[in-house]
């Protein structure tokens, strides 16, 4: 049995568990923590399928969602969220 | 198999495993905690000690030496991003005005 492979899969159904809080928010920040989330867990999932299926160029796809989802966060933090005045709950 | 290997093949399934679970919790603590601050503190700690544990059992059956170093320095990135990040999303929270969460 293929031990990364089946971690990867195990990483992927959490992934589409997250996808239910960027359904329900609240707030827009709660969507970007999904998206965080789905960055490292994309990081995990990519190294694993790197080892599992014996393509080391995965690794290279993996530290550009690193640095994606950095730029992601900034790139929100700076620009959608300052701006908007909504979705601010009590 | 030598028993070396075995061993290094089950303490990387551990790790593995290990790493597997505290991505979990961190999921589970997305979808379950009350407010957005809390969500914070569970996904990015919780996340990040769950890939160095995958990046650890990994690197135990990586078979040269810039593999490694590669995984390691993926695993440095993501924890110095992630700070960066989750310290940003915080404080614009709160400069926003979203108060954190108190028991009812």
């Amino acid at each position: 049995m293929n031990v990364p492979l089946a971690i990867a899969a195990f990483l992927l159904l959490n992934l589409a568990a997250g996808l239910w809080r960027v359904m329900r928010g609240p707030t827009a920040a709660d969507r970007m923590l999904a998206a965080q989330l789905f960055g490292t867990t994309a990081v995990a999932t990519l190294l694993l399928l790197a080892e599992g299926t014996e393509q080391p160029a995965l690794r290279d796809v993996a530290l550009v969602f690193a640095l994606l989802a950095a730029v992601a966060a900034v790139a929100f933090v700076q620009r959608v969220w300052s701006r908007r005045t909504e979705d601010v709950p009590d | 198999m030598s028993p070396t290997e075995w061993v290094i093949e089950i303490a990387s399934i551990l790790l593995l495993a290990a790493g597997a679970v505290f991505f979990f919790a961190g999921t589970v603590g997305m979808l379950r905690f009350p407010d957005f601050y809390s969500r914070l503190h569970a996904l990015t700690k919780a996340d990040n000690v769950g890939l160095g544990l995958t990046v650890l059992g990994l690197a135990l059956r990586a078979d040269s030496l810039a593999t490694v170093g590669k995984l390691l320095v993926i695993w440095a990135l993501v924890l110095l991003a992630g700070a960066t990040a989750s310290h940003l999303i915080a404080r614009s929270g709160l400069r926003r005005g979203i108060r954190p969460w108190t028991a009812p």
